[in-house]
């Protein structure tokens, strides 16, 4: 595949989104045009994987001014990795609000189209300030995203959501104009090591990271985060899981690596604050009472453990935290659509209004079982194999407290999950589990008729994908394994990444 | 000096309106801390050449940096955008800026 194609993985759905924007086209279409660049771009990051596996570096400079200006597109190992599970979640999350009928919103399919469109951008760009751009290109739907859909608290949160995020916006591009005014440039080729250098760049870059901690929920950041993702639809909050706060994840693992060269002085900032993101979140889902706000608070914490390979910066830290990051985008969008499904289905995501799912939808509990078994981390699954690489890693690096941490912190996680089976998928359905619904064509006034709710197959078909594919990543773990290392290998010595930015 | 001055005022401001309680003064607070970045964006690429930057037309070393220029552009139209939007936000449930948010 010729390097030269990678912007089309921006320009596709960007095209397609416009198109359904403009035209009014028929819904079978809409869906079509939906899935199609997802799909497109799934398979065309399987090609990238394959090519990168062995370390390459693709790159292509579109508008090659004198001087190197350009908007450089870049894939390694690690941006194809989030290339195709992103795109992975992207289709999954589409057929899913398919499923439930969200795409009926007017401008929903144009709107995840230029999400994925940004999306992609964000993981190809070699360049801070198309980062920014790209980043913007990514949050714009989500705002609309957010408030279209979901309960009437969406309004509140999406006011939450949309001022923290221009926030942090604002202060990334503070963080940009100080790295260009010190460094003169904010091509990351040049940038490379530059931070190291120079004690100015590295103030720029700290604010360019601050903005990123708070995008991707970082203790003590992370209120936004709980407050504003369980108000909107359930396959809008499983995309944002996947998309939103990772995107931020990938853009610090990228840009610690590359401009600060994984400077080790930075250790202890890294694993105490992750460390206080992995306890706190957790400890905070003890405390919820509904399926998808136990979730988020989980998806906090977890943060924390990927976050933490970055911190610890070796060779066994950074294939691990690229190996949970993986894991985590999987395991979370599963759990997020499997309890959307009841929610969709069951009218309501409370655990004391649930009960007795197992017995009624046992593929759907099989699919939850097995996504939140491999959050909590126990064998076969992904999760084991992302903790026990991790754990080892911090227990290499020395930084054994929080080792111990992350363990105690698992069976917390655990507990939780526990507790989210213990009150959804066992014990006795409630009285109002059957719920009234109006037949289609009863008028006003008539008898509604009990029917016991049930999760229809497309609904249940995304959830079963994902949990398959994170119990493939569990039993498979060293195929992901041998590219997380790759990946990392490319993070420890950027000299590959700088010379293709450079081209 | 000017500058620098000029974006801590804009920065006092913004901040300042950013922690009162109406929506529609938290995004006054945004239009001046969009100005107060811009600003930084501008004086990142030095103010005191100010030449066009047309190669062949004017000497190197008196045109300005053409590149934060285009930054600011861009980011001016970004900051827009949301600013609209979120005076829809403002717009839509009239006087919920008045409740407890809790």
């Amino acid at each position: 595949m010729s390097a030269a194609l990678l912007p089309l993985m921006v320009a596709v759905p960007l095209s397609a989104a416009g198109l359904l924007a403009l035209a009014g086209l028929p819904p079978w279409l809409n869906r079509v045009l939906l899935l199609a660049p997802s799909a497109g771009t799934l398979v065309a990051s399987t090609v990238l994987l394959w090519i990168t596996r062995d370390g390459t570096v693709l790159s292509h400079n579109v508008a090659l001014w004198p001087d190197g200006i350009a908007v450089p597109f870049l894939v390694d190992a690690f941006s194809a990795l989030m290339l195709w599970t992103t795109s992975l979640l992207v289709l999954v999350c589409a057929a899913f609000a398919i499923a439930v009928g969200d795409d009926r919103t007017s401008y929903f399919c144009p709107l995840v189209l230029v999400l994925s469109a940004g999306v992609a951008g964000a993981l190809m760009t070699g360049d801070l300030f198309n980062m920014f751009v790209f980043i913007e290109v990514m949050l714009l739907p989500a705002y609309g995203l957010l408030a279209m859909l979901g309960s009437l608290r969406r309004l509140r949160s999406g006011r939450v959501y949309v001022t923290l995020n221009l926030l942090t916006s604002t202060v990334f591009l503070a963080g940009v104009a100080l790295v260009y005014g010190a460094a003169g440039t904010v091509n990351l080729g040049r940038l490379a090591g530059a931070a190291a250098d120079s004690s100015m760049v590295a103030v720029g870059m700290g604010v360019v990271l601050l903005a990123l901690s708070v995008k991707s929920a970082v203790v003590p950041v992370h209120g936004w985060l709980a407050r504003t993702y369980p108000s909107t639809s359930p396959a809008v909050t499983a995309l944002f899981s996947g998309l939103h706060t990772k995107i931020a994840i990938y853009a610090i693992y990228r840009l610690y690596a590359v401009v600060f060269d994984g400077d080790s002085t930075y250790l202890w900032i890294g694993v105490v604050v992750f460390g206080a993101t992995m306890v706190v979140g957790v400890l905070a889902a003890v405390g919820e009472e509904t399926t998808r706000s136990i979730l988020v608070f989980h998806m906090i914490s977890q943060i924390g453990y990927i976050l933490l390979g970055v911190a610890l910066f070796t060779e066994l830290g950074l294939t691990a935290g690229i190996f949970y990051l993986v894991h985590h985008m999987i395991v979370k969008a599963s759990l997020f659509l499997s309890t959307g499904a009841i929610e969709k289905a069951h009218g309501t995501g409370a655990l004391d209004r649930l009960g007795g799912i197992a017995a009624r939808e046992p593929l759907l509990a099989i699919a939850f079982m097995v996504a939140a078994l491999s959050l909590a981390g126990i064998p076969p699954f992904s999760g084991f194999v992302a903790k026990l690489a991790l754990v080892a890693a911090a227990f290499q690096a020395g930084e054994w407290v929080v080792a111990v941490v992350a363990v105690a912190v698992s069976l917390v996680t655990l507990m939780s999950m526990l507790k989210i089976w213990g009150g959804v998928f066992w014990g006795v359905a409630p009285e109002e589990a059957d719920r009234p619904v109006h037949g289609p064509h009863t008028e006003a006034g008539s008898t509604p008729v009990l029917v016991r709710p049930e999760v229809p197959a497309a609904m249940l078909a995304p959830c079963v994908v994902l949990a398959a594919t994170t119990s493939g990543i569990g039993l498979g773990a060293a195929v992901l394994l041998d590219l997380g290392s790759t990946a990392a290998a490319n993070l420890l010595d950027t000299s590959t990444y700088v010379e293709a930015v450079l081209g | 000096m000017t500058l620098a001055l000029t974006i801590g005022v804009l920065v006092f401001g913004a901040v300042f309106l950013m922690l009162q309680r109406g929506l529609v003064r938290i995004i006054l607070g945004f239009v001046m801390l969009g100005h107060a970045v811009n600003l930084m964006l501008m004086s990142a690429g030095g103010v005191f050449r100010r030449a066009q930057p047309l190669i062949g037309y004017n000497p190197a070393d008196v045109v300005s940096d053409p590149l934060p220029q285009a930054f600011v552009l861009t980011a001016i139209v970004i900051a827009f955008s949301i600013t609209v939007y979120m005076l829809t936000l403002a717009a839509t449930g009239s006087d919920d800026d008045t409740e407890d948010l809790s």
